[in-house]
């Protein structure tokens, strides 16, 4: 049968009522809330950040090829659906048999397509299966060990990452539960990952939002503007590596619980300090406004430099790590509490790269080794990922190039 | 028993409704007239529904819990048989339930708060219309699997017969022994025991689910006292009513009449039991026996598929392939778990054991239940 969007079929649902279905359908109207799902890139990279995410990582279960390209197919199928606001299944939540499970799980019935991208990449194990080892990127190496780690193994990488962002916490939730499901025998969950409040601006429309620590986070971050800067730090470009993977992007998640209770006891001037920035306007240390460029050199009264030695946006910054820059696409997380009643809350952090090894690796590296921050951040996750190019067409599907 | 899943007996639970009551009011009256679903309005003290009368065959009941506690929604035939049921109805929603009602008296019933007899209202169902099992095939396959669940009753009252006598005797190890094994054939067939109301929960209720006021009994209170209270001495009357209750649900599965349509939601339950209580260890939490009852699960679920299979061979046969594999990797994942004639115990089991075990029961379990669709014919 011909799809229906959500909104349609609630339209068709409520018979005798439509009017309030009606009416909210009219309230979309001529909203541009749906993202192209097609294109030269993957959506929800350079997409405005939105204001949700739900991420999953999944180990590849079957040893079946043909089997992951059919579950490749599906989810590419089911993702192009639900970014343009439609069920998951070509028959829909309610429209089916009474005696069949319904092929989408229906909480998002009635929600708006909310922005919703979903980005799927490739982790560094799965290539030593279905005969993938010549495909394998020489960058897509498990990433180093870094000074302080404190990894949960079963948090850790995975085969395939989905990153579905919109912004109402509901589509995402859906679009990643749908995925899963269609993935069952194929694919088994790892780990995943509940984010509100994007840590990052990602385009200079947006307005820098400020991470749990309370301070504007991504103000310096690659933006969709940049044309230059994405094709230099974001894209990987021919001859980067193997083909499959020209016009993608190299993804590295940490999940970095923030010891927020310790924070909060801290002064202000400390907290400055350590972040290098001011905590009101995101100014950095010894300038006025946010976007002002980072004043490495000027020193204060006690002849020591405005901006400390150890502080992170010195650390972070391009000019002090060759020139390295990424896309930063992080958000906040609180998962409930600690058996010690403390806020189990922290940043989810995604950066999209060209190469890790010339940008994530060796600023991590540096952050690592002296950032006066770590007193209050534990890294307890991390995971890299090849994400592939955007989708050509209706016939085009997630990993094509890598598996055809 | 589980929780309170009763799923075999018809139940199917729509989200339909969901969106009608965000919709507003006129739209049930409407398709009530239209031959739709039956409305019934729930509340804490009442439960309205639509008609009292339907045409034999399928009836769709659309209800709505206007009250303020959580509340379920019953149909019985005579005796408290559980024709269908949808359960946990939050306040404010709306579900729809689909069941296939032969000619015949019943009761309709709300339960607010999910508890006692519930609030109840008699439904007649007029003419004949013809059932599923018209089917030479669909006749055949409800004939095999009521031979299985012959056999696997003798066996269940044979065996449960010993274990309350070893008990009775106060022979601890040959209770330990017999209490898995007596169990396998409950599991076995458990979703037919669930549609006979009350008895289930009577033979294989767990404490927490022990209705205020009555004995916390059956199969797991004996475990209890086996494993955990070490001390049967007291248990003989305990044991007594188990087989009094074996006998009694043995006699009515024998006679029960199932639909095609039941064999296919039973072989789904039988999984659904295994993801929710064997898997996590609930069931048998004194014993840790739960592997035996995982075991038997699976085997009962493909069972039921056995007894469709001549049917979905012929209307379905890529699901038949799909559902060979899957049970096969399932019982390849469990088989690693062997432990002599029995199974190892769940406490022996790492948590990445119970994930392998986990994801081949998901792998088995999203295409079973296609099957009820296939066997529906639609």
């Amino acid at each position: 049968m011909t799809p229906l969007s959500r909104r349609r079929a609630l339209t068709l649902a409520g018979v005798g009522a439509a009017g309030l279905s009606l009416a909210a359908d009219r309230g979309l109207i001529g909203k541009s809330d749906e993202i192209p799902f097609l294109g030269q890139y993957q959506a929800g990279i350079v997409t405005p950040a939105q204001d949700r995410l739900h991420f999953v990582a999944l180990d590849v279960t079957t040893r079946d090829r043909d089997r992951l390209i059919k579950l490749l197919k599906d989810w590419t199928a089911a993702a192009a659906r639900m970014t343009a606001g439609r069920d998951a299944g070509e028959i829909g939540a309610v429209a089916g048999i009474p005696e069949a499970p319904p092929d989408d799980t229906g909480e998002a019935l009635g929600l708006p397509p909310a922005h919703l991208t979903i980005t799927i990449g490739f982790g560094p194990a799965l290539f030593d299966r279905f005969g993938l080892s010549a495909q394998r990127p020489a960058a897509l190496e498990e990433l180093p060990r870094f000074t302080g780690d404190t990894l949960d193994a079963a948090l850790s990488g995975g085969d395939i990452a989905i990153q579905a962002c919109a912004d109402d916490p509901q589509v995402a939730v859906h679009a990643v539960r749908n995925l899963i499901r269609i993935g069952m025998g194929a694919v088994s969950v790892r780990w995943s990952q509940l984010g509100f409040g994007r840590t990052s601006s990602t385009s200079t429309g947006q307005a820098t939002p400020r991470n749990l620590f309370g301070f504007k986070d991504g103000t310096r971050n690659l933006k969709a503007e940049e044309t230059d800067a994405l094709r230099d730090h974001l894209w990987v470009q021919p001859g980067d590596g193997p083909e499959w993977l020209t016009g993608g992007s190299y993804l590295v998640t940490r999940k970095i619980r923030m010891l927020i209770e310790t924070w909060d006891r801290s002064s202000l001037t400390e907290q400055e300090t350590i972040v290098g920035r001011y905590k009101g306007s995101g100014a950095p240390l010894g300038t006025s406004g946010e976007f002002d460029e980072v004043d490495f050199d000027s020193v204060g009264a006690d002849g020591q430099p405005l901006l400390p030695a150890t502080s992170h946006v010195r650390l972070a910054h391009p000019d002090t790590n060759s020139g390295a820059r990424m896309l930063r696409r992080g958000y906040n997380f609180v998962d409930g509490s600690d058996g010690l009643g403390r806020l189990n809350a922290g940043l989810f952090f995604i950066a999209y790269q060209r190469d890790p090894r010339t940008a994530f690796i060796p600023v991590q590296r540096s952050l690592a080794a002296r950032d006066e921050m770590n007193e209050y951040l534990r890294h307890v996750s991390s995971a890299l990922f090849a994400c592939p190019p955007g989708l050509s067409g209706p016939e085009d599907y997630w990993g094509r190039a890598l598996f055809g | 028993m589980r929780t309170t899943h009763r799923l075999f007996a018809l139940a199917t639970a729509g989200v339909l409704g969901a969106s009608l009551t965000a919709c507003g009011s006129d739209s049930a009256t409407t398709e009530t007239d239209g031959g739709g679903p039956i409305t019934v309005s729930a509340t804490d003290t009442g439960c309205e529904v639509a008609t009292t009368t339907v045409n034999a065959g399928t009836s769709v009941f659309a209800i709505s819990n206007k009250g303020q506690k959580v509340t379920e929604f019953y149909v019985y035939a005579a005796g408290d048989r559980v024709m269908a049921e949808v359960e946990n109805i939050a306040p404010g929603l709306s579900r729809n339930l689909h069941v296939e009602l032969p000619a015949g008296t019943y009761e309709t019933a709300c339960k607010p708060g999910m508890i006692g007899k519930g609030i109840r209202g008699p439904l007649t169902v007029e003419g004949s219309a013809a059932p599923l099992t018209d089917d030479a095939a669909l006749l055949a396959a409800t004939e095999s699997y009521q031979r299985y669940v012959k056999s696997q009753t003798a066996a269940l009252l044979e065996k449960t017969t010993e274990f309350v006598q070893a008990v009775k005797d106060g022979k601890i190890d040959e209770a330990k022994a017999l209490f898995p094994v007596a169990r396998t054939y409950w599991e076995r067939i458990e979703p037919v025991a669930e549609i006979f109301g009350d008895l289930d929960p009577r033979i294989d209720g767990r404490e927490e689910v022990t209705e205020e006021g009555l004995t916390f009994g059956g199969f797991h209170r004996i475990e209890k006292d086996l494993w955990e209270t070490k001390d049967i001495s007291k248990s003989g009357p305990i044991a007594d009513q188990l087989l009094t209750d074996v006998k009694e649900i043995v006699t009515k599965a024998n006679a029960e009449k199932l639909s095609p349509l039941q064999l296919a939601n039973g072989a789904k339950a039988l999984l659904d039991e295994v993801a929710s209580g064997k898997i996590t260890g609930e069931e048998d939490r004194y014993s840790h026996t739960d592997l035996w009852d995982f075991n038997a699960n699976i085997e009962g679920s493909k069972a039921a598929i056995a007894s469709l299979r001549p049917v979905l061979e012929e209307r379905d046969p890529e699901l038949v392939k799909t559902l060979d594999t899957e049970f096969a990797n399932v019982d390849t994942a469990l088989s690693a778990h062997r432990s002599g004639d029995g199974w190892k115990l769940h406490t022996d089991l790492t948590e990445a054991d119970l994930k392998t075990l986990s994801d081949a029961i998901n792998a088995l379990a999203e295409p079973i239940s296609k099957v009820a669709a296939v066997v529906s014919g639609k």
